[in-house]
């Protein structure tokens, strides 16, 4: 079992899959921040969208991962290049948590006080960037920190339709009924998956009102 | 283009609210003058609350009309109504990421006044409202609810607005706190001269604040009296009141008495 010799030897491929994945969910997660949280924010304030919305994106979340990357292939656009198909599929599958974090996040804020700030003669904006989105901020974060982790699970299989990643390996050693290849995709998947977690972790304490 | 007659800051015409099918508030007629502590008085599901909220639009009559000063409701700036009355509610409502300072100073701040001004108006206030200078740094949550609720209302008067809305602001208090607070909202507004519309169901306090007494129950305005006329007055609903709130309220109707 010399996995970390292999990898070692391998360190320059091991980097570049290692970026690629990278990439891959680091893209996908802004995209789902930047559709996840205005989406949270609409559905917290007119609640008649919020079930179709939160149903939407859970059925999404049902399709097994594999089967979505299949049935994005013929789409016209999507299925020409494999890291596009993937970012979109990735995308899917961390709205769910970014929505509806955002959404408990701006409806735990206490109705007391959004009630002082709109008496007080704030506009919805002020209300919306000066009293919600600060008070569910780390509700917000922790929703996308669950979506990276995810994400950086999930982007190994995105390897299967060629979109590179650590999934390569992987799959080159099921293929190659190697476990040590398998591993070298594995362990440094696991570590990005840690890191991210412990990063966005930060970013959420450090953003956090008191 | 004004009348000769002093017009009300606030007036109700044939005002009603109903909401899916239940009304309320119904048929209500109410003109609130210049200075006035006009108290609410009624018990919960009376209308008050709901009263209170017509006036900075919160809610919007389903019938009649709210005008303050003059402009009916429905045709002005409600940002802009708002922003000229002050709202203090029994929770409080203080934002919890900011210092006390901020709390008082975010109407000021929206509304674009210099930061000096602004810190020199906060300093005043907390003067007004009996804090220490060193509570401006502190978070709500480091305070008592007495101090909270003076925070509140010292925000509620940033701007200087000349309407002010308290909804049961001192309900949540402990007998003593509220006593402190009601006495020192009282010699305030001695000074002020705010139009103030006040949300109880305590009578004691409405004695004691108010210069008229509208007693609500459901959702309709029973009667409107001076706060001796209360103590008096036989309508049955009143007298209800002075009932069940029995002996020691004449001490209150005669003010400062504590």
């Amino acid at each position: 079992m010399n996995v970390f010799r292999f990898i070692l030897e391998n360190r320059g491929q091991v980097l570049d899959l290692t970026l690629e994945h990278l990439w891959l969910v680091g893209l996908s997660t802004l995209f789902a921040t930047l559709i996840g949280v205005p989406l949270g924010i609409v559905i917290a304030h007119r609640r008649r969208l919020n079930k179709p919305v939160l149903a939407g994106a859970n059925i999404i979340q049902t399709i097994p991962s594999l089967a979505l990357f299949g049935f994005l292939l013929p789409v016209p656009w999507l299925g020409e290049r494999a890291d596009r198909l993937a970012i979109v599929a990735l995308t899917l599958y961390a709205l769910l948590p970014i929505i509806r974090n955002t959404y408990t996040g701006i409806r735990g804020v206490d109705p007391a006080v959004v009630e002082a700030a709109r008496g007080m003669g704030l506009t919805e904006s002020q209300l919306l960037l000066q009293v919600e989105l600060p008070l569910s901020v780390s509700v917000i974060l922790s929703g996308v920190r669950v979506a990276v982790v995810i994400s950086v699970g999930l982007a190994t299989i995105a390897a299967a339709i060629g979109a590179g990643g650590l999934g390569e390996f992987i799959f080159r050693g099921l293929a190659m009924v190697d476990d040590r290849v398998i591993l070298a995709g594995a362990i440094p998947a696991a570590i990005l998956a840690l890191a991210a977690d412990v990063g966005v972790g930060w970013i959420e304490r450090s953003l956090q009102p008191r | 283009m004004q009348p000769t007659v002093a017009s009300p800051v606030i007036e109700f015409r044939d005002v009603s609210y109903r909401v899916t099918g239940t009304e309320v508030l119904s048929g209500l007629n109410l003109r609130i003058e210049r200075g006035e502590t006009l108290v609410l008085l009624g018990r919960s599901g009376s209308g008050k609350t709901t009263t209170v909220k017509l006036v900075n639009c919160l809610l919007s009559p389903t019938a009649g009309e709210v005008r303050v000063k003059g402009v009916p409701n429905a045709v002005g700036d409600v940002i802009r109504l708002r922003r000229g009355i002050g709202y203090v509610i029994q929770d409080v409502g203080l934002f919890p990421h900011f210092t006390v300072e901020r709390n008082m100073g975010l109407v000021p701040r929206i509304e674009g006044w210099p930061a000096d001004r602004i810190r020199a108006r906060v300093e005043e206030l907390l003067q007004v409202v009996g804090l220490a200078r060193d509570m401006a740094l502190r978070y709500p949550h480091q305070l008592s609810g007495g101090q909270r609720q003076r925070v509140g209302v010292a925000r509620a008067l940033a701007a200087d607005p000349e309407i002010l809305l308290m909804d049961e602001p001192f309900g949540a208090l402990d007998p003593l706190t509220r006593d402190e607070l009601q006495r020192e909202f009282f010699l305030l507004q001695q000074r002020l001269h705010k139009t103030v519309v006040f949300v109880t169901h305590d009578l004691p306090e409405a004695l004691r604040l108010g210069s008229r007494i509208a007693l609500m129950e459901a959702g309709k305005l029973v009667t409107v009296l001076s706060p001796q006329e209360f103590l008096r007055s036989s309508d049955p609903w009143a007298s209800a009141y002075v009932r069940a709130f029995g002996d020691g309220l004449e001490s209150a109707a005669n003010r400062g008495a504590s």
